[in-house]
């Protein structure tokens, strides 16, 4: 998946204003399948089965079809996600990170995640931002009232802030991760940096 | 004074980054078809080979048909089981085949081959490696980014959880199983109530429940939201890994059930929360909403609206229209379509054994379709040897082969739409088990009871 570096991100934003939203319904198992790391195969199965019926059509009332928040994210537009308590509880599928990002979205605002996949978003690149239920309903209201309302996260200072009310909350993330964001840089390149630690482990 | 899980951990910390994760060694990683095929790419991408493979057992499961295992026929399934035997081939890794004897869904197999020891770190790409924390091992689900990470260094970068310890306490009623108990817990906490936290079950409960239902009980542990559901290891765990195919043996067997002995959680150690329910209180329970913590006593009735809380009103009734019952409904008598005895979570030689105990002498309602599906090749010969087979196909029932079967449909064992399923896997999320199906979990004796009557029927009234 691309990795792009994190630094402030002003966008309109998709409410998925559902609770335990869990992995089988960020992407359904049929698409599991897959050997591939094509984005856009994971893109187009993001929310499949909520955004289409079993004939294929577009579920019209569906938040993602709605013409007001259908339009695919990019630089500004429905880069962030406000989901609902609970995200991605469930199967351990990375594949919805990837649906995720494949789709286009960069950030996931929620109340709370469910620890594997808050780890998945990160390992892909996508920022996942805890936020208080408040706050959290707060973004509903604003985004529904008003789709063209846009939310600043800002990874630098751990800030994310509804536009329209000015209302801000800093939200938790450490430093080595903050650091992986900003650059660009991979759990796994930072383990193969530490193999002399790990041999001297396994000594011991 | 520690907790069992932080014994474990402290012993695999190769390095704690400044404000940041723990660098945790891991013993043993498994991999299945779904989650690792990209992992392997990685490696690829990077030119690097994996840093321990004889730490690493492959096997698939989840793409395995269950009526025959010659062939895959759906193209895209087949090749990613193809593409893990390949990846197992160019890597050096032990792989057990589809339609072997050792093969099998990984949670089944890696405890009763001895894969699964006491006191070691354990994942795979699965979230069900909860399981393997009954034989008291740290044992967690990751993403594929991690299953690359482990492949590359035989480690992974975590955040330490908190700890919570759950007590059971007192005698189970009769007809009352882990998978009951595991349901309680979750209706009484809900699907995030241990989101944080790795859970060690504990308890006068625990102490007297079977190795398999240990198992059960683990595997259901992220249904809590936990990612790791540790029990202590004791005389049960040593009962059950001795003799094992790659437990140790002899001397080194001794060795190692001396140090498993220092493996519990020290009086005095503080957990971060504290939770205790009695086995009295639990009843054989079922589901009736898209999310396992959804669920009633099998004799109860479905919640009224305003004894819903007001925020989750909304998502009650839409849990009811897609499963197409209503509040304040009596489930028990309600007819069902599908029957399904089998998965990581109820998969293993004991809940044929309870299954079996139920439909002995009697006969399969016509009007329900069964799959009766062992965890491994292993719980299938012991079926045959034990005669449960025979006693299963008086009753009408046909033994199928191992699988994950149709606990997540991606493989030809699904629920069509519209139909309910009465089944022991772990999640009644919807169109798991097949777009637009509908999924009531419970235990396997509930699950035969039904399958007797063709309605949703409590155990201790058959």
């Amino acid at each position: 998946m691309a990795k792009q570096k994190f630094n402030i991100i002003e966008s309109t934003c998709i409410p998925v204003e559902i609770d335990n939203c869990n992995t089988d319904l960020i992407i359904p198992a049929r698409y599991l399948a897959s050997t591939t790391r094509d984005p856009k195969f994971f893109g187009d199965a993001f929310m499949h089965d909520l955004r289409y019926d079993s004939e294929g059509n577009p579920v019209k009332n569906f938040v993602m079809n709605l013409p007001q928040y259908s339009e695919a994210p990019r630089e500004g537009v429905h880069e962030i996600i406000i989901g609902g308590q609970n995200w991605g509880s469930g199967s351990s599928r990375e594949h919805a990170a990837w649906a995720i990002s494949g789709y286009g979205v960069r950030v996931v605002i929620s109340s709370s995640f469910a620890d594997i996949h808050r780890n998945n978003l990160l390992n892909c690149f996508v920022l996942p931002v805890v936020v208080s239920r408040e706050f959290q309903q707060e973004l509903f209201a604003t985004v529904k009232a008003d789709p063209s309302a846009k939310v600043r996260v800002d990874v630098p200072n751990q800030t994310v802030t509804n536009l329209s009310t000015g209302h801000s909350e800093t939200f938790p993330i450490n430093s080595y991760k903050k650091y992986c964001l900003e650059n660009a840089f991979d759990d796994i390149d930072f383990l193969l940096s530490n193999t002399d630690k790990i041999e001297a482990f396994e000594k011991h | 004074m520690k907790t069992l899980f932080d014994k474990i951990w402290d012993a695999h910390v190769v390095q704690n980054v400044e404000d940041g994760p723990t660098q945790l060694y891991i013993d043993r990683l498994y991999a299945h078809e779904v989650t690792s095929p990209q992992a392997f790419d990685t490696l690829r991408d990077k030119g690097i080979k994996p840093f321990r493979p004889e730490r690493i057992v492959a096997m698939p499961d989840h793409n395995t048909p269950s009526d025959q295992q010659e062939r895959i026929d759906d193209p895209v399934g087949r090749k990613q089981v193809e593409t893990l035997q390949k990846n197992c081939e160019e890597f050096g890794i032990r792989h057990f085949a589809m339609g072997t004897k050792d093969n099998g869904i990984i949670h089944v197999v890696g405890p009763e081959k001895g894969l699964s020891l006491p006191g070691m770190t354990i994942v795979c790409g699965d979230s069900h490696t909860s399981t393997h924390g009954a034989v008291g091992a740290i044992a967690m689900g990751i993403g594929t980014s991690e299953v690359a990470q482990v492949l590359a260094s035989q480690c992974i970068l975590q955040q330490k959880p908190k700890t919570m310890r759950i007590n059971i306490e007192g005698t189970l009623p009769k007809g009352t199983t882990a998978k009951d108990v595991a349901l309680y817990i979750m209706a009484r906490m809900t699907t995030s109530g241990a989101t944080g936290y790795a859970v060690e079950y504990a308890g006068s409960t625990i102490r007297s429940m079977s190795m398999e239902g240990r198992l059960t009980l683990s595997n259901l542990s992220i249904e809590m939201g936990s990612r790791a559901g540790i029990i202590a290891p004791d005389e049960t765990t040593f009962a059950y890994l001795k003799g094992r195919e790659y437990a140790p043996k002899g001397e080194a067997w001794d060795k190692a059930v001396e140090e498993w002995k220092k493996l519990y959680s020290d009086e005095g150690a503080v957990f971060d929360k504290e939770v205790t329910y009695r086995a009295e209180d639990i009843a054989p329970r079922i589901t009736y909403g898209t999310n396992p913590g959804a669920g009633i006593a099998v004799d109860e009735c479905i919640p009224e609206l305003k004894d819903i809380p007001e925020a989750e009103q909304a998502q009650f009734l839409s849990m009811l229209d897609y499963m197409q019952f209503k509040p304040g409904e009596k489930l028990e008598g309600h007819p069902v379509d599908y029957v399904f005895l089998g998965a990581c979570t109820n998969g293993r030689i004991e809940d044929f054994r309870a299954f079996a105990s139920v439909v002995k002498g009697k006969k399969k309602a016509d009007s329900v379709v069964a799959w009766l599906v062992p965890g491994s090749w292993l719980v299938r010969q012991q079926i045959i040897d034990e005669g449960i087979d025979k006693i299963l196909e008086e009753a009408g029932f046909e033994l199928r082969l191992p699988s994950c079967s149709s606990c997540l449909a991606m493989n030809p064992d699904k629920v069509p739409a519209g139909k309910l399923s009465i089944s022991t896997s772990n999640r009644n999320f919807v169109g798991r088990q097949g777009p637009g199906a509908r999924t009531v979990l419970a235990s396997p004796l509930t699950v035969a009871a039904s399958a007797i009557t063709g309605k949703i029927t409590d155990p201790r009234k058959l």
